[in-house]
């Protein structure tokens, strides 16, 4: 398609704006997390490292990001076990009630975090906590593993129908029992799905917050729950900032490394 | 001690009243065949005819809805794949991506937990027979159609399996490249003494490689013989339009040709142009010039449009001034095949 030269640049206009109203505020928490000044006056007058160590001098912080690792490899554990059956059952097998069940799996990540929320909080107290466990990192790690699975899920189902069957039946056909076929076979042309949906799934889980509202309980802090808490508090401003360029950092990174595994030429096999 | 097995019992795959639904769709519908040892036998048939669902259970990739498959005078119907000692040579390959050719050449062997320094030899010399020498490191992305095809033989090949199964292996590849791997499939097949069992729907290359052809028609194998049986005595109207092209007669038309009531089928080669008096008169309605041969449509007299095949041995006629003309065509008796008229008493084609 060619557009003339003046729609070239108003789409070009078009999209840097767009991406600086998406991303200048993010660069501005970064900078102001080095900023000298208290009250972040712009531009910063001196840049320091300051708040960064007192954030690391945090006990509250550092224990809420702990937790919020915690929870996030807990979230993932499940989401790569869970993501990866089902999407092997969706995939091999023809069952009454398959399409329902892709759908029931894709469905809580578009569902409102705040309906998720409430159910979970109301289903635990009324059935688990009957059993005598409260809320805390279970409940956290479980709220989370409902919308992570399903980036395992989706990943893990686009590899299984890029590959097909025939790979395996050849390896069945070489002399290869089940499980030989699934070590030397399958599980190496799912493994960077995997990586890349665990990856985005442990993401997604690390800065959530709106779930873990709800799941969280009393005295479990993760690190998005902990800045919130701490936002409006004056003097807490700074460290805040830190925290917040932490967790950006902590976000890119992943999703970066998962875009490349996912869609990186000769990650999957030739078709 | 195996030679004298195969001695002993030269049948090595008997299918018995072979059957295989696809819900309300019957694949495979009643089959009964024995193959040699040794043998390069051919599947033949259009897509649908059941012929790559019957190597798929002899593969053990599907299981049959009746009827038993037996390997070496051996029930193999409810083994599995791993279970049986035959092995495939898939239509698109199916080489593992993530692995080098020679991984993939010695996996059969490092499943089966042959040691490490047997296992590179025997790959190095199953690639050494398919011409691949030096391509171990590659990766299959990295290597051409032929190449790739060669990789697919030799990691069958190196397990030294008493079948080969071939489903259209040579399907994808180029016509110059498709000719010259019969030539080298039909001498590694000769040389290794393996049974080979070969999916086609191209009669010229069933023609050219098997000792034996079945044809497959709707699920049923409708012929079973040598190239030329097959090809000479065809019996059926389909095996003879299938098996290369004919001209089929019918009704009337039969009739005033051979003074006899019946189906007949001559071969287009066999029909020649003449100047004998008691031969059919017709009009070249076409002419198709092929480099070394010429066809000619002709409608005879008779009622009938027929494909006449010659030789450009010498300097062909010429060609346009032939059409419209009026010509006689004459066959030999012999080449006059009685064809039983039933249903699928087709067409010429």
């Amino acid at each position: 398609m060619t557009l003339s030269p003046a729609a070239r640049w108003a789409l070009r206009a078009a999209m840097a704006l767009g991406l600086t109203f998406i991303y200048v505020p993010l660069l501005l928490v970064l900078v102001n997390s080095f900023n000298g000044d208290r009250t972040f006056a712009w531009p910063p007058h001196d840049l320091t490292t300051r708040w960064w160590a007192a954030a690391w001098a945090s006990d509250g912080a550092r224990q809420a990001l702990l937790t919020s690792v915690q929870a996030a490899l807990g979230a993932t554990a499940t989401a790569l076990l869970l993501g990866t059956l089902v999407a092997f059952a969706v995939h091999r097998f023809a069952f009454f009630g398959r399409d329902t069940l892709s759908l029931l799996i894709v469905l809580p990540i578009a569902l409102p975090g705040i309906v998720t929320g409430i159910a979970l909080d109301s289903a635990w107290r009324s059935v688990m906590g009957e059993l005598g466990i409260g809320k805390g990192l279970l409940s956290v790690v479980v709220g989370h593993a409902t919308f992570c699975v399903v980036t395992v899920y989706n990943n893990v189902l686009a590899r299984l129908r890029r590959t097909g069957t025939t790979l395996e039946e050849a390896s069945a056909d070489l002399g290869a029992r089940p499980w030989q076929t699934f070590r030397y076979v399958t599980f190496p042309l799912i493994r960077s799905a995997l990586l890349a949906g665990g990856l985005l799934a442990f993401a997604l889980s690390f800065d959530e917050i709106i779930v873990t509202t709800f799941t969280a309980g009393p005295g479990l802090t993760t690190l998005p729950l902990w800045i919130f808490t701490n936002l409006f508090r004056p003097n807490q401003a700074p460290v805040v900032n830190v925290v917040a360029a932490v967790l950006i950092i902590a976000s890119v990174i992943p999703v970066w490394v998962a875009q490349r595994l996912a869609f990186t030429p000769g990650s999957g096999p030739p078709r | 001690m195996i030679t004298e097995i195969r001695y002993n019992r030269p049948m090595t795959v008997e299918l018995s009243g072979l059957r295989k639904t696809f819900g309300a769709v019957t694949a495979v519908d009643g089959i009964d065949l024995r193959i040699g040892d040794g043998e390069f036998f051919s599947m033949l048939g259009p897509s649908g005819s059941g012929k790559t669902t019957v190597l798929r259970l002899i593969a053990g990739f599907e299981l049959p809805t009746a009827g038993t498959v037996a390997l070496d005078g051996r029930d193999v119907t409810r083994l599995a794949p791993f279970e049986r000692d035959v092995n495939t040579v898939f239509q698109d390959y199916a080489l593992f991506p993530h692995l080098s050719v020679q991984e993939n050449v010695e996996y059969g062997l490092k499943v089966r937990k042959v040691a490490k320094r047997e296992r590179r030899d025997r790959a190095r010399e199953a690639l050494a027979k398919v011409r691949l020498e030096g391509f171990g490191a590659r990766k299959p992305s990295a290597m051409s159609g032929g190449q790739r095809q060669r990789v697919a033989l030799a990691r069958a090949l190196v397990n030294r399996p008493k079948v080969l199964l071939l489903d259209e292996p040579l399907g994808a590849l180029d016509r110059k490249l498709r000719e010259q791997m019969q030539v080298e499939l039909k001498a590694i097949q000769r040389d290794a003494g393996i049974t080979f069992v070969f999916v086609t729907h191209d009669q010229d290359e069933a023609l050219t490689m098997s000792d034996r052809v079945a044809v497959f028609d709707a699920g049923r194998i409708v012929q079973v013989g040598t190239p030329e049986a097959v090809y000479e005595r065809p019996v059926s109207a389909f095996v003879a339009g299938f098996v290369g092209s004919s001209n089929v007669f019918t009704g009337e038309t039969a009739k005033t040709l051979f003074k006899k009531t019946g189906t007949f089928s001559v071969r287009p080669e066999k029909i020649a142009f003449t100047d004998e008096a008691a031969a059919a008169p017709g009009t070249v309605a076409e002419v198709i010039y092929a480099g070394p041969v010429t066809r000619y449509v002709v409608d005879l007299d008779a009622g009938a449009r027929v494909v006449v095949v010659e030789q450009n041995s010498r300097t062909p006629r010429a060609l346009a001034g032939l059409r419209g003309q009026r010509v006689r065509l004459g066959w030999h008796e012999e080449h006059v095949i009685p064809l039983p008229s039933g249903k699928d008493s087709a067409h010429a084609s």
